[in-house]
């Protein structure tokens, strides 16, 4: 069992979203970065899509009171204390063992966002088909809430396949940065802007707001200016679409967004680069490119082709051992405790 | 307007009927619902009927892109029939709800400007408000948050010129020629008439955690305060239970 010792920036758990209730306005929800998301469940010994911890700019500190096994993707700067107040590095992109009364500090985060699994997955009520955090409506996670001291976090029983799992893990070749233009597929209401303002929305940088959430990144910097008008009656919206509010700043759409909207949407960034959305931070440039319906559904295939090869490139990490031997062995009662 | 099918994105696609509230419009939505439900595609995660459109969100790498957007040209295409049947069998099948709202004081802080504001008492907006038979045009905005309407032309008023922080849960509320409930407290903009004690959406009800699906009509009814504390008990207590509300 994990507890919640600090939490300075809300973080929140999350896993792949709820699909198949838009239609009564509850949103996707789930993983900014769904492929990071995928990485620390492997790295944790735990399939993809497995509900993990989101943080953001500044992890929570967080105290082992049974030994559990825990996974970072994401650029964290953590350490770990142990009873007798000795504090070591430990690294990202693997897995660590927390000893009973262990803190680990997940520290700050040079990814804005990054990911905390926890071997077993964490044990949450599943409300609507997902264990996903949605702060609006107030359900999902712990009470429909960010995280706060206090909160115990406790751990699904491990299944037989998760007992197989050698751990720790590593990925030899974690994620760089991302770089580059985000793709999109121009639309729904493009025809809603004048031909300048999408001259402008692919030729020239746009600079994220200060304020970023989980709902949209605000743009600022040029201004898209409409031909017909900033409104229409509400229709349809998507993680990734675009849309320009009557001041002619865009706002790209998130994880958290609403089902539907009233703003005309420019364009709609495609699947396989809507994981790093979650990444930028306030002040970041960022620049859009054009790209075909064709192009998007090939880069959407070939992006889960480099995650499964990614995935398929973990290794077991210094230290590694068969957990079977481990769980039998000195940390049973741990484990039943944490499965209790 | 001729349908249009419209990108939004890679994964989503949106068809559209028109270009504004028209109960006529929406009957389409909802007809083209129902055939692109009944087809069960695999590939498919939604379909989100609006006003005027419905969005069919879906894995491309599940299910091939053109083929779909060949089945909803052939659904957009067969309105009048599609329309007139859903209306016929709609008739039959709309799912009508009574809901108690209690007007006026602390649970509507904004009645006695919306009487000033159109001239009428605050008595005749209830009795107009509770007189209508208002249809879900939209579930949408927050989680079980009905769009009802339309309102007679009197009654419509722009939206707050600056909203709410927070709007207490189960507010009846109305804007411009709609009507609503919130379901949850939140930050808002209408104009709060009243509140019921209904529970709009239950997420201990996997099957159908919204109260109110579009198509369904509802139309609201008075109580005193007294009844709301009563109700609202026994709504908590699961004394009243949804079928309760309906019609």
């Amino acid at each position: 069992m994990l507890e919640v010792l600090d939490c300075r920036v809300p973080a929140s758990l999350q896993d792949a979203g709820r699909p198949g209730y838009r239609h009564l306005g509850v949103p996707l929800s789930g993983a900014l970065d769904i492929e990071w998301l995928a990485i620390a469940n492997a790295l944790a010994g735990n399939p993809p899509h497995t509900v993990a911890l989101e943080a953001q700019v500044i992890g929570p500190r967080l105290r082992a009171n049974a030994p559990v096994t825990i996974a970072l993707a994401g650029e964290f700067s953590a350490r770990i204390e142990d009873a007798g107040g000795q504090s070591r590095e430990v690294g990202n992109w693997r897995s660590h063992v927390l000893a009973a009364g262990e803190v680990l500090d997940t520290g700050s985060l040079r990814s804005r966002i990054g990911y905390l699994a926890i071997h077993g997955g964490f044990d949450l009520p599943v409300v609507l088909g997902s264990r996903s955090t949605y702060v609006r409506a107030g359900f999902g996670g712990i009470d429909g809430r960010a995280l706060i001291a206090g909160d115990r976090l406790n751990v699904l029983p491990i299944g037989k396949a998760g007992e197989r799992t050698s751990l720790p893990l590593r990925l030899p070749r974690p994620p760089g940065p991302w770089s580059g233009a985000l793709r999109v597929v121009s639309g729904p209401q493009r025809e809603y802007f004048t031909d300048a303002a999408w001259a402008r929305f692919v030729g020239e940088a746009f600079i994220v707001g200060r304020a970023v959430d989980r709902m949209g990144l605000r743009l600022e910097g040029p201004r898209l200016d409409h031909a017909l008008g900033a409104d229409i009656v509400s229709d349809g919206v998507a993680p990734g679409a675009v849309q320009v509010p009557g001041d002619g700043h865009p706002i790209v759409l998130l994880a958290d967004c609403q089902t539907v909207g009233g703003y005309p949407k420019i364009a709609t960034v495609i699947g396989a680069d809507l994981p790093c959305l979650g990444h930028f931070m306030p002040g970041q440039t960022l620049r859009f490119v054009e790209v075909s319906i064709e192009q998007a559904i090939a880069a959407r295939r070939q992006a889960n082709a480099a995650l499964a090869e990614c995935l398929a490139s973990i290794v077991p990490g210094e230290g590694g051992f068969n957990l079977d031997a481990l769980y039998t062995a000195n940390l049973i009662d741990g484990v039943i405790d944490a499965h209790r | 307007m001729k349908p249009r099918i419209l990108a939004l994105g890679e994964g989503a696609l949106t068809l559209e009927f028109g270009d504004r509230i028209d109960p006529a419009v929406n009957a389409r939505v909802m007809a083209a619902r129902n055939a692109i439900s009944s087809l069960r595609l695999d590939g498919i995660s939604d379909v989100v009927p609006t006003y005027r459109s419905l969005t069919v969100h879906f894995d491309p790498l599940l299910l091939d892109r053109t083929t779909l957007v060949e089945q909803l040209v052939e659904i957009a295409q067969a309105p009048t029939q599609r329309s007139s049947e859903a209306e016929s069998s709609g008739t039959a099948a709309t799912t009508r709800w009574l809901l108690p709202v209690i007007f006026g004081g602390e649970f509507g802080p904004d009645l006695s400007q919306v009487a000033q504001a159109t001239n009428r008492s605050e008595a005749e907006i209830i009795e107009t408000l509770c007189s209508l038979e208002l249809r879900v045009f939209l579930i949408g905005f927050l989680p079980g948050f009905p769009y009802l309407g339309e309102l007679p032309e009197w009654l419509r008023l722009p939206r707050l010129a600056s909203p709410r922080a927070a709007v207490p849960a189960n507010s009846v509320a109305i804007a411009g020629a709609q009507a609503a409930v919130y379901p949850w407290q939140s930050p808002g903009g209408w104009h709060l008439l009243g509140r019921t004690p209904v529970r709009l959406f239950d997420i201990g009800d996997a099957a159908r955690p919204a109260l109110l699906a579009p198509g369904d009509t509802v139309r609201f009814a008075p109580i005193g305060r007294d009844e709301f504390g009563r109700m609202s008990i026994a709504v908590d207590t699961g004394k009243i239970v949804r079928k309760d509300w309906l019609s």
